[in-house]
């Protein structure tokens, strides 16, 4: 053993010393530069991210529309407002053969109106009149969609053809916000699609998914931590639900294909099955978070509670499960977040379908967002490009919400201390 | 039983009798063959150094080691002359008629009206709102602390000092009307003002509930308790009145002990 006492007083000014605290500070500033650098690394992927999502997807919410004038008293004959009432209306409909009408009226202003006009424009016509009958006693511009060709001329990014005859049209065309596209469901014609109908199947998919991943987690959660003895069985069960948490999204997808589509016969590509397909995978991530944020409420609480003469039951659901709440909710929208832009699974379900229409309800068929997205790069059709990305945009929306939910609800229910 | 360890001298019918009673963790003994008395009109001190079982022997009394799966009591405590420990016991009447106070001052994080009302409300002791303003007002005075918070009784129980906040607890463990409180180390987080006012407070609530102190301070011991048992690894040294086990200890441990020599 040294002898601190005859020990020389270490001399802190000697080089050997100032070499070690430059030494240190060098370190302490490499340091910080590399997080400054990975920092600034994340952020210009996010930043390059979403400048090309915006700048890709900015197009599809705009769409080129010509401005066609019908004078519908001379091009219908003279049809009255009432034979437009509800249950004359489709034949009547049909009898003023929309799609020749538009032609016809489309002709002046546009010679080669069948080429330019979308084959769709006709049905905002017959959108048109239902929405006001009136209109069919007078003169109305109604703003049609072009084709796609000549909508991507007009962006700038058609082919030479279409942008001379754009060229040629000398201004008539405008542009203006699309609509549709957050009205409309999947189509064939990239003028005409729009993401409601897998915006509303998404949402129908995870309130399912939150309907059953969230009791059964949570109360998973508070059985596990709360009341389940500390032994070899639940240990398995830990290392288990830890393992599901870490299972491939596309087993999942497996799972509920045999047991919800070929054991229980549940429609194919339905919410319901998209659903609890999901929560299947979410509820692990619930059980983990759950598990967690259960563990960090104080112990001196419990015993506060056990100590005035509360039963196990009661400590649970007046102290432990409110205070732990904020951390479940936050665990539970990451899941959910998590779920919302997963599509492996769904396409194992069927929810891949070519579907046209916004489901009505929860066995009907629907698409997902993430899906959708898939199908429309999948497309040849350049036009779905931007398409595309304005799906991407509109599904980024949502996850940024989902998110600015979880956080809003933390800061609102979290105690302090 | 030794020598070492006479019978508890009787004063008057004892409200908890603990008769050889051992706790085991696991394999470990944490407390040996303690025999002890607890009576109505007295406060009794627990002393003793860290790790000598005083505190896992107050948890006996109001079967708090039960949270502790590996935690086994035997032998009897009786509270009124029932045995705590028979399957027919309800532990969770227990805990209401055995209140209990912490070591951490440990309110919930609910406003100081509800921290005192939570118990009177899980065991329905109040049949109105002016019945419970009541039992809130009684309790909180009775723990020195309604002068101090009348105005704020909305305010979290937790925004308030650490005194008030023991106060609190003892408020909240009064709220439904035990018959005995135990109190661990209720004051080894406090200052020397907030300690006093505890103190003062032990003194006041002495006979109205048998109060059962674990205390790691001598003074503390002597000048709130009535009578004190000395704890050394898992065994009761010493019990006895206060004043004899501090001015004239009949053993070697005891004298050693609060003279300072260990602990």
């Amino acid at each position: 053993m040294t002898d601190l006492v005859s020990k020389a007083p270490t001399d802190w000014a000697l080089p050997d010393m100032q070499r070690r605290i430059a030494k240190r500070y060098a370190a302490e500033r490499r340091f910080k530069a590399l997080g400054a650098f990975s920092i600034i690394l994340s952020a210009a992927f996010l930043a390059f991210l979403l400048i090309v999502m915006i700048g890709g997807g900015w197009g599809g919410f705009q769409r080129t529309v010509a401005p066609v004038e019908f004078d519908f008293p001379a091009l219908t004959g003279g049809v009255q407002p009432d034979a437009l009432s509800a249950d004359k209306a489709e034949a009547t409909l049909t009898s003023m053969d929309l799609p020749s009408v538009v032609e016809v009226a489309a002709m002046d202003a546009f010679p080669k109106a069948d080429e330019i006009l979308a084959d769709s424009a006709w049905t905002e016509v017959r959108a048109a009149l239902l929405d006001n009958p009136e209109l069919v006693t007078q003169k109305a511009v109604i703003d049609l969609p072009v084709a796609s060709e000549y909508d991507a001329a007009y962006k700038g990014k058609g082919d030479k053809e279409a942008t001379a005859a754009v060229a040629a049209l000398d201004g008539k065309l405008n542009s203006a916000f699309n609509w549709p596209f957050l009205s409309n469901s999947d189509a064939t014609d990239p003028v005409a699609v729009g993401i409601w109908g897998a915006l509303k199947g998404s949402l129908m998919t995870m309130v399912i998914t939150l309907l059953i991943a969230f009791p059964i987690g949570v109360l998973s959660a508070l059985y596990l931590e709360e009341y389940a003895p500390k032994n070899r069985w639940t240990d398995l069960i830990e290392v288990s639900i830890n393992n599901l948490a870490a299972v491939p999204s596309i087993i999942f997808g497996l799972l509920g294909l045999v047991v919800f589509l070929e054991w229980f016969s549940m429609p194919r590509s339905a919410a319901i099955v998209g659903g609890l397909t999901l929560a299947l995978m979410t509820m692990p991530v619930i059980v983990i978070a759950g598990r967690n944020a259960i563990k960090s409420v104080p112990p001196s609480i419990r015993e506060a509670a056990l100590g005035v003469g509360a039963s196990p039951i009661q400590v649970v659901f007046h102290h432990v499960l409110p205070l732990a709440l904020p951390g479940i909710m936050t665990g539970t929208i990451i899941g959910m977040a998590r779920a919302l832009g997963e599509t492996a699974p769904l396409l194992m379900i069927g929810m891949r379908a070519f579907i046209s229409d916004a489901p009505a309800g929860f066995s009907d068929a629907a698409t997902v967002l993430p899906v959708q997205i898939y199908l429309w790069s999948d497309e040849v059709n350049a036009s779905f490009v931007e398409k595309t990305n304005a799906a991407i945009i509109v599904l980024l929306i949502v996850l940024l919400s989902m998110n600015a939910l979880a956080i809003y609800l933390r800061n609102r229910f979290e105690t302090r201390w | 039983m030794t020598e070492a360890t006479p019978q508890p001298k009787i004063t008057a019918r004892p409200k908890i009798t603990a008769r050889n009673v051992d706790v085991f963790y696991g394999e470990k003994q944490a407390i040996k063959d303690v025999s002890i008395d607890v009576t109505m009109d007295e406060v009794v001190a627990f002393i003793g150094p860290s790790g000598c079982g005083k505190s896992t022997f107050l948890r006996t009394l109001n079967r708090m080691n039960d949270t502790i799966p590996i935690a086994k009591t035997t032998g009897t405590i009786e509270l009124d002359g029932h045995n705590i420990y028979a399957p027919t016991m309800d532990v969770v009447q227990l805990r209401a008629r055995v209140g209990m106070v912490f070591q951490k001052p440990n309110p919930f994080p609910k406003s100081i009206y509800d921290n005192v009302a939570y118990g009177p409300r899980i065991h329905g002791l109040a049949s109105s709102k002016s019945d419970m303003d009541e039992i809130v007002e009684q309790s909180l005075t009775r723990a020195g602390l309604w002068t101090e918070v009348k105005d704020r009784l909305s305010e979290s129980g937790t925004a308030m000092s650490g005194g008030q906040q023991q106060r609190l607890c003892i408020a909240r463990a009064i709220a439904v009307d035990p018959e005995v409180i135990l109190m661990d180390e209720p004051c080894s987080a406090l200052d020397p003002i907030a300690t006093a006012k505890i103190e003062e407070l032990i003194h006041e609530l002495r006979g109205r509930y048998a109060i059962v102190i674990v205390t790691h301070n001598m003074q503390q011991a002597a000048r709130v308790s009535q009578r004190t048992a000395f704890f050394h690894l898992g065994t009761l040294v010493e019990e006895g009145d206060t004043k004899d086990i501090f001015t004239n200890p009949r053993e070697q441990r005891t004298k050693d002990y609060i003279t300072g020599r260990y602990g």
